[in-house]
């Protein structure tokens, strides 16, 4: 178990290099940081001092190596568009942004999986086809136009909840803020989370539903019915039980993706995370945002893949019987 | 009768069209609905400059007495704005006719971009291994795990900055095209890596490396057709991811400039009039996008299947 948790931080190291070498040539080369931070009007001994205050008169791997020690203790720099240094700014984003896919994954595991489990019991009933029919259009349907529409019903049409915002936030600990400690935060959480979360939740509902069929038809299931055991025990002990790795797979690897959307519905929404900040920066070319956000991103996927797979061996005994046999 | 020896290009058109691709297709309802829906919106996307009721770009021929005009069937709407108007008087349907165009551009363009990459990746890792299969895998996997989405908003973003400001407005059609098709090279690089890797090692590729023909050569010809049947699902499937990224670039305010809107523009542009109750100039491009992906893509599904022999 120690062995493979090293391993995979071993193998982890040359792509967070890797990231870390473009992030850095972003911050470093793109664009003109000391005629955008001076101003288009600045001496030439201007320039120079400014040059040799941010240390781009160095050579490059002490650039390099700067950079990488300035990030492990969470300092990228300044933002072009808000004057102020890109920790601080991501500080006050981060929770936003955790809060809402962590809701989003919790909604789409809590409705997926029970639909998953119906539809692959019942599998000619006419909710299992609504179910079907009504999880295509979540899989084609845009996530800016499922925010669009929703906005449309329940915030145009019906007036119930808000359209934008996280409401009122309280604050826990030095920097983080929370929604869900106020019915207002609540309330506002309600329609991003269902946004982000509704392709996910009909990726789990097919996956669990196929899996189930899957399984469903092995002996071992029979075998259980053979021996009088309830509907209930085979359908959760046994089925459901060994349709959990494939799941926690796409719930791990959707994780990523799942932050990487909430760039669309924080857009939609206006809600005051990460991916709103990312999107405000590219379109005025904000570069030290832009890299911190890549250098980030990239350890957050890290992490989940490492999480990943530690997960299977709770799920699965099988993998850890292979693992000390070997 | 036409003898096949004396006429090849008939003979061969004669076996597509009595073969089992064409049979297949014509016994699957939802292949044909999806290929009929899909071809409208192309050819009404395509044709736009001469079957739009309209031309959106041309300002002189707006007019702001007829603009939020609703749609048809509705109150105070008339014959010659179907879909309705937008703030400008624009016409709808004639605005999601432009769109659609400047959408299908970006994304066949794309298309093929990372259909070239990913074969040539991929080719080139199956087949010579070693060295470049691994780092050129590495690469891929790693890009793998970032969404498509974050990898042309980055590349978008990152070229934008090293561009001079001039320069922008005329490179964005090219680089949107680039980033999109760089965000999904990777899918096909493995699946023609894979079956090169498995092509590599049959004998009639030994006997073309006997008598010396030359690697490039046993790829281009010997390899290469042999993935033309998943590569070709996988463009199709990548069509409709490739418009969709646009739309979602387009919709962030990322993407080209309004000058040229594309569907994600026109949504962008509508969602601003949710609240005040002009319902349509949103959804009617919202639906024209969601019928051309879902199109697309059921289409791709199906050539998967029936290109699938084990599902015979």
């Amino acid at each position: 178990m120690f062995a493979f948790i090293a391993t995979r931080l071993l193998q982890a190291i040359p792509v967070l290099l890797v990231v870390g070498l473009i992030s850095f040539a972003l911050f470093a080369y793109v664009g003109d940081p000391v005629s955008i931070i001076l101003g288009q009007d600045h001496t030439e001994a201007q320039a120079k001092a400014m040059i040799h205050q941010l240390g781009l008169d160095q050579p490059f791997f002490v650039q390099f190596a700067r950079y990488l020690w300035g990030a492990t203790r969470g300092e990228f720099g300044i933002s072009y568009r808000l004057a102020q240094p890109v920790s601080l700014l991501i500080k006050e984003r981060l929770p936003a942004t955790l809060e809402l896919a962590l809701t989003a994954t919790v909604i789409s595991i809590a409705i997926g999986v029970p639909m998953g489990v119906y539809t692959g019991i019942n599998r000619d009933s006419w909710f299992s086809r609504l179910f079907m029919a009504g999880s295509l259009i979540g899989v084609s349907l845009p996530t800016f136009l499922v925010g669009i529409l929703l906005i449309l019903v329940f915030s145009v049409s019906l007036d119930w909840l808000p359209s934008f915002g996280r409401g009122t936030v309280v604050h826990v600990g030095s920097w983080w803020t929370t929604g869900f400690a106020t019915a207002s935060g609540l309330r506002a959480l309600i329609l991003p989370s269902v946004t982000l979360g509704l392709f996910q939740m009909t990726l789990i509902l097919r996956l669990v539903r196929a899996e189930m069929l899957e399984v469903l038809r092995t002996d071992y299931i029979r075998f259980a019915r053979a021996r009088g055991l309830t509907n209930r025990t085979i359908y959760f002990g046994h089925a459901l039980r060994n349709t959990l790795v494939p799941v926690i797979t796409i719930i791990g690897l959707q994780f990523g993706s799942l932050v990487a959307f909430s760039l669309v519905t924080e857009s939609v929404f206006q809600w005051p995370g990460m991916g709103l900040l990312l999107v405000q920066s590219v379109a005025v070319a904000d570069i030290p945002v832009m890299s911190a956000y890549l250098l980030l991103i990239s350890v957050v996927f890290l992490l989940i893949n490492l999480v990943v797979d530690l997960l299977y061996y709770v799920v699965d005994p099988r993998l850890r019987m292979t693992r000390r046999s070997s | 009768m036409n003898s096949p020896a004396l006429n090849p290009i008939a003979a061969s058109l004669r076996d597509f069209l009595h073969g089992d691709l064409v049979h297949n297709f014509r016994t699957s309802p939802v292949a044909v609905v999806s290929a009929v829906v899909a071809l409208i919106l192309i050819l009404g996307g395509m044709l736009a400059p001469w079957i739009a009721p309209h031309d959106p770009t041309d300002l002189a021929s707006l007019s702001l007495l007829d603009s939020f005009k609703p749609p048809w069937p509705s109150e105070g709407s008339d014959w010659f704005n179907p879909l309705g108007t937008d703030s400008q008087g624009r016409d709808v349907l004639s605005a999601i006719m432009y769109g659609t165009r400047v959408s299908l551009i970006v994304g066949f363009w794309s298309v093929i971009i990372s259909v070239l990459l990913g074969i040539l990746a991929g080719l080139t890792a199956g087949y010579l291994g070693g060295m470049a299969d691994t780092i050129l895998m590495r690469v891929a996997d790693v890009q793998l795990t970032f969404p498509a989405i974050l990898t042309a908003l980055m590349i978008n973003g990152i070229v934008a900055a090293a561009l001079p400001r001039s320069m922008r407005e005329d490179v964005q059609l090219p680089v949107i095209i680039v980033s999109i098709g760089i965000s999904l090279w990777p899918g096909i690089a493995r699946t023609v890596r894979g079956s090169a890797l498995v092509e590599r090692n049959k004998e009639y590729v030994l006997a073309a490396r006997v008598i010396g023909v030359p690697a490039w050569r046993i790829m281009l010809s010997h390899v290469l057709p042999n993935v033309i049947g998943p590569v070709s699902v996988l463009a199709t499937l990548g069509l409709g991811g490739a418009i969709l990224t646009e739309a979602t670039l387009s919709f962030l305010g990322v993407g080209l400039s309004p000058s040229r809107p594309t569907l994600g523009t026109l949504i962008r542009y509508g969602n601003d009039f949710l609240f005040s109750g002009q319902w349509w100039v949103v959804i009617f491009p919202g639906l024209a996008l969601v019928l051309m992906v879902l199109s697309i893509n059921l289409l791709g599904d199906w050539l998967r299947d029936a290109l699938n022999p084990r599902l015979r």
